[in-house]
């Protein structure tokens, strides 16, 4: 039960797959210029993940080793569609938003990550689980960057005006920055650098020292 | 679930890997193709309230706290055959599909290639329209346009004045041009500038088109919008297919009928 739990939780704050893998940034940027098209990426996130780990992990003493990324894609790829489908039936002015995105889940280094490192060599439960928490961690910084995004961009919360603006009368001028992708990039890179300062555990080892060098050594 | 290792069953070996790939491809199969059929109606339905919502929105009446189906009540839809120009009450326009049609023996006919600037084919022998009245005064006729992009079919609707000769909106409701590039045609500022062009010049020639750069003054500036940056091949598609739908393969002898209903009238 512990081991569930830690599946489930580790990945939000002390294994985040954006903040400290740093995979996945690409959708993480182009989604979270507002809430409501960022809660639905990480729904739809976190159930491919979940799904496909599940089935993958099912699956895995079968999978034939030298075709197994070719099978983990096919199965990731099917359950996109599925996700895509039901986005189009049940959410489709949010999924015109999402555009070409949704489908861009088959690329997402997480998911495939987490097939290929976890559920080829644990059970389909607990991938089911670890897939949940992988998303989770995932929507968790998709939020915190689409809310500071969409708060300060255009002074609004899933389309609620939150902050007047001045354009329209109030006192807030809206920070056009935020709605561009660099926004993205400076808000997860200072995201990164909070959870890093909070848990000096996560900051990575430099590669090399900068030697000093002597005034002796130069001459 | 635990296996059972089976003595000689080798999960590299050629026969499980045939029977793994053909497994996974076809319970994959299924899934994606029941998913597509169960769902499709619903999808349908969306799409069609959303091209209603074009349709709206190119006429500018859009307003989202009113259910589509209420402000399409100003609107009436008729079928034009395109040929001649003139309405046809035969058959439902509601219910009439023109894409489907367009492939159809009967009611589709192919494009001669060299009018055929669009690069669409076929397309069918009625086209509807969607004419926005106001006090029973036609205020603005709306019509499908469609065309070759540089990936896709861009799909969308072209509003003209009552002249007949006057755009009064564009917007595009289905495209997959490049994200960030080609996409721009669905930007507001860009379609902002269409209200007002002038379709045709003075032998009736549909002249409208989408330059490279910005617009410069001159003659021709009624008939120029600005270009799309990175997106050179997506902009001349919107060029052929205003010019194709305009022209007298498309809607030219309905525009033209319309120009000289106005004329008759002023």
């Amino acid at each position: 039960m512990a081991e569930a739990r830690k599946i489930l939780l580790e990945p939000v704050v002390d294994n985040n797959p954006i903040m400290l893998q740093v995979l996945g940034i690409c959708s993480a940027l182009a989604v979270t210029t507002s809430m409501l098209p960022a809660l639905l990426m990480c729904i739809a996130m976190t159930s491919v993940a979940a799904l496909s780990n599940a089935a993958i992990s099912s699956i895995r003493r079968r999978i034939p080793n030298n075709i197994r990324i070719i099978v983990q894609i096919t199965i990731i790829a099917s359950f996109v569609i599925v996700v895509d489908q039901l986005l189009k039936a049940y959410a489709f002015e949010t999924s015109k938003q999402l555009s070409v995105f949704v489908g861009l889940i088959i690329t997402n280094c997480i998911i495939l990550g987490r097939a290929e490192a976890f559920a080829m060599s644990n059970g389909p439960a607990l991938s089911f689980l670890d897939g949940i928490g992988n998303g989770l961690g995932y929507s968790a910084v998709l939020l915190v960057v689409a809310f500071l995004r969409e708060l300060f961009g255009a002074g609004s919360l899933f389309g609620t005006q939150i902050l007047p603006l001045t354009s329209g009368g109030g006192w807030y001028e809206a920070n056009g920055l935020m709605l561009l992708p660099p926004s993205a990039f400076f808000i997860i890179g200072l995201l990164i650098w909070a959870v890093r300062t909070a848990r000096p555990k996560q900051v990575e080892k430099p590669e090399y020292q900068i030697h000093e060098v002597h005034r002796t050594e130069v001459l | 679930m635990p296996e059972e290792k089976k003595p000689g069953f080798s999960r590299d070996s050629i026969s499980n890997t045939l029977v793994v790939a053909i497994g996974v491809s076809l319970v994959c199969s299924v899934l994606v193709s029941a998913a597509a059929i169960v769902l499709r109606p619903l999808q349908e339905a969306n799409q069609n309230e959303f091209r209603q919502r074009i349709v709206l929105e190119v006429a500018g009446l859009y307003d989202p706290d009113v259910s589509i189906e209420q402000q399409f009540d100003n609107i009436e839809t008729r079928l034009v055959d395109l040929e001649t120009g003139e309405y046809v009450d035969d058959l439902d326009p509601q219910a009439f599909d023109a894409e489907a049609a367009a492939n159809d023996p009967k009611l589709g006919v192919k494009i001669p290639k060299d009018e055929d600037i669009a690069s669409i084919g076929r397309r069918a022998v009625y086209a509807p329209v969607y004419i926005v009245m106001d006090g029973g005064e036609p205020q603005q006729y709306i019509l499908p346009v469609r065309g070759k992009g540089l990936w896709s079919t861009l799909y969308g609707y072209l509003s003209v004045e009552p002249d007949g000769r006057t755009v009064s909106g564009l917007r595009f409701y289905e495209h997959a041009e490049t994200p960030g590039l080609g996409d721009q045609i669905e930007r507001e500022a860009w379609l902002a500038q269409w209200p007002g062009q002038q379709l045709f010049d003075e032998q009736g020639d549909p002249q409208i088109k989408v330059v490279r750069g910005t617009v410069q003054p001159g003659p021709d500036a009624i008939h120029q919008v600005d270009g799309l940056s990175g997106a050179t091949l997506t902009a001349n598609g919107v060029t052929n297919l205003i010019r194709y739908w305009t022209g007298s393969h498309g809607f030219g002898p309905y525009l033209a009928n319309l120009s000289s209903e106005a004329n008759d009238n002023g």
